[in-house]
């Protein structure tokens, strides 16, 4: 279509028909620079919790104390052994940054620090309207800080514990049952999977009395197991996300397969497995994300076992604690926040591919 | 459904058999996770089941179920669920529509890196969500305070007012649309553009052509993100319960459905009045899921008609 603008222009008509196909895709390099302009804008109102987040959770309790955006402090000049504050002083000959060696009601001493040989000045003025010159300073050590104080390590060590042995589960049983779905005729199978997907609907809290009252009566509140072993059974989502990929992949090599003699299970290992790797990465970071971020079953199973808690239910506990540091509290965030991000980060493609499956197909 | 060739009659039912063991799984899972509790819920609600003393449970007919048209915590969770609802659901619905449209403009640069930033807080844990907020709204150094004072304009303590703690629970509700925005966006693209050029050559402006070709084209995938965030306000329970734990403060405003019926079932472990809220919510849940898809036949439109299955 655009192969007219590379030819020469000869003509005059030629050559008016290239400047409107350029006028017109000037005007939409326009159009699209403005939408992207007003996409940023929603972007940074959207994600600046996030900016306050990274900006507090390196700031000490005097800076948050002091109301300034970034984490600054104020600038100090060593004289003599003694740390001075420095000031903006306005003198005859402009604005400069002296260090505050004796305040008094109207008259200041001051040293400055470009020229301290020159010695102590002395300043007629009211000091405390002096504005003070700010530098930034960032704690870092709130990092290791937060780290130490919520026993991180030991909150990520349970949480990826409970991840991996749920995303163990969750893969086994889900891949068992969508090859059952999409390969075997299994009489009534719409209306089974119809049953399967109404699980989705039903909020969680109807079937919670009687499933602790059941898992208190075995003895496995206070332990790791409620929160693992449902995983073994299979769920709605992944189930349909594996179901909707195993039914595009060609059933001749099953067939093929079979007419070789390999069983059912053979099949499944080493004819769809294989086919279907990016769909079962993304049903183990769906998985993963989910038990990372899962607040309310550890909440009531693990209540009474604060050794066992993951990382959501101990920094809840942990702001319970510091509610009155927020620094803390966001560097505690930051660090919870980065496995996740990071996992989703580095596989976008795949996990955001999943989410529309599920999504659009239905 | 394609047909596999079927050799012998033995050989089905050979398959049908495999075919029950691979779902079984789930089907002992349904059985153990979803219908038995479900039966033994609607037992419960008929006791006075407390778990510290099982053994005292007994019968105690529909009292669970008076005491719950009675109790004024019932009418106040159910009013401040709905009330949450009514605009938590057009804001987590409409606007993941808003943004995928700008997302889809054809000549956007950096589409892929803008799609993935706002996707981002989705993966954001919620307790870290629950925090950076309460930081960002908090009157004396949260930035949202600090630019509204900037604009001139007094700002409210927002999560310890009752009159405004909606307004920050819908905020930070906002950060879960990372989800309905990719579905949303997905479903944008798949529409055909020979409609876009039809309704072009026929002289529609683009707000004509986005309610009468992009909105029944995308409504499908518009019910679905409906049906979800229904779903998740029917869930709802972990940010009100991070910030303000079961106490509903401020003035009994974050006291949820959800909220309650954990406050009923365990730090007061009355288990059958727990049932009896659980099943009130199984019954509304139920109700409301079935108005949405019998509503879905007048306003959803499925393109290829009947779908493969």
């Amino acid at each position: 279509m655009t192969t007219r603008i590379q030819t020469q222009p000869r003509t005059p008509a030629k050559e008016s028909r290239t400047s409107n196909v350029l006028f017109q895709h000037s005007r939409k390099l326009l159009f699209g620079g403005s939408v992207t302009l007003l996409v940023i804008f929603f972007l940074i109102i959207y994600l600046s919790p996030m900016g306050y987040m990274a900006v507090t959770s390196v700031k000490s309790q005097g800076q948050i104390a002091s109301g300034t955006i970034l984490p600054l402090s104020p600038e100090q000049y060593t004289y003599e052994g003694t740390a001075y504050d420095v000031y903006n002083v306005p003198t005859d000959e402009g604005v400069k940054q002296w260090a505050l060696v004796e305040g008094l009601r109207n008259i200041s001493t001051f040293i400055d620090p470009a020229a301290p040989e020159a010695g102590l000045i002395a300043w007629e003025g009211r000091w405390r309207a002096l504005e003070p010159v700010l530098a930034p300073d960032i704690q870092w050590s709130n990092f290791n800080e937060a780290y130490q104080r919520a026993n991180l390590p030991r909150l990520m060590l349970n949480t990826l514990a409970i991840a991996v042995f749920g995303v163990i589960g969750t893969l086994l049983s889900c891949v068992l049952v969508a090859y059952g779905f999409t390969r075997f005729p299994i009489p009534d199978k719409n209306i089974l999977f119809l049953i399967l997907l109404s699980t989705i609907i039903l909020p969680r809290q109807v079937t919670l009395v009687p499933t602790y009252a059941f898992f208190a009566a075995i003895g496995w509140t206070g332990t790791w197991l409620p929160l693992i072993v449902p995983h073994f059974f299979a769920n709605a989502y992944n189930v349909f996300l594996l179901r909707q990929y195993f039914m595009t992949l060609p059933r001749e090599l099953d067939e093929a397969a079979m007419i070789d003699g390999a069983g059912p299970i053979r099949i499944l290992v080493s004819v769809i497995i294989p086919q279907a790797i990016p769909v079962l990465v993304a049903v183990g970071l769906f998985h993963f994300v989910f038990a990372w971020n899962d607040y309310f079953e550890p909440l009531i199973y693990l209540l009474n076992a604060p050794e066992l808690q993951p990382i959501s239910v101990g920094i809840q506990q942990f702001n319970a604690v510091y509610d009155r540091e927020p620094a803390m509290l966001q560097a505690v965030s930051i660090l919870a926040l980065i496995p996740p991000l990071v996992l989703f980060l580095l596989s976008q493609r795949v996990f955001m591919r999943g989410v529309v499956v599920t999504g659009v197909d239905k | 459904m394609a047909t596999i060739a079927r050799p012998a009659f033995h050989m089905k039912r050979q398959r049908v058999l495999w075919g029950w063991v691979f779902l079984s799984p789930w089907i002992i899972g349904f059985l153990i996770f979803y219908l038995v509790p479900m039966v033994f819920s609607l037992i419960f609600t008929f006791t006075n089941f407390d778990l510290t003393r099982p053994n005292e449970i007994a019968f105690i007919g529909l009292r669970n179920w008076s005491q719950l048209l009675r109790d004024p915590n019932v009418g106040i969770s159910l009013r401040n669920t709905l009330g949450y609802a009514i605009v938590a659901l057009p804001l987590t619905v409409g606007i993941p529509v808003l943004i995928a449209t700008m997302l889809n403009t054809k000549s956007l640069w950096g589409k892929q890196i803008l799609r993935t930033l706002f996707y981002l807080p989705y993966m954001i844990p919620g307790v870290a969500a629950a925090y950076i907020w309460a930081g960002y709204l908090s009157p004396d150094s949260g930035w949202l305070n600090l630019a509204l004072e900037r604009l001139g304009i007094v700002a409210p303590n927002w999560l310890f007012d009752a009159k405004w703690i909606y307004g920050g629970l819908f905020m930070i509700s906002l950060w879960g649309i990372g989800n309905s925005v990719l579905i949303t966006l997905a479903g944008l693209q798949s529409v055909p553009t020979e409609l876009y050029e039809a309704a072009k050559v026929d002289g529609a402006n683009p707000f004509l052509t986005f309610r009468k070709i992009t909105l029944p084209m995308i409504s499908p995938v518009i019910f679905y993100n409906l049906v979800l965030t229904t779903i998740g306000v029917f869930r709802f329970f972990d940010i009100p319960f991070m910030l303000k734990g079961s106490s509903g403060d401020p003035a009994n405003s974050t006291l949820f459905y959800n909220i309650f019926l954990y406050r009923v079932a365990f730090p007061q472990q009355n288990m059958g009045y727990g049932a009896t809220l659980a099943w009130l919510l199984f019954i509304i849940s139920m109700v409301v899921t079935l108005i949405l898809f019998l509503s879905a036949r007048r306003w959803v439109y499925y393109a290829g008609g009947e779908r493969d299955e």
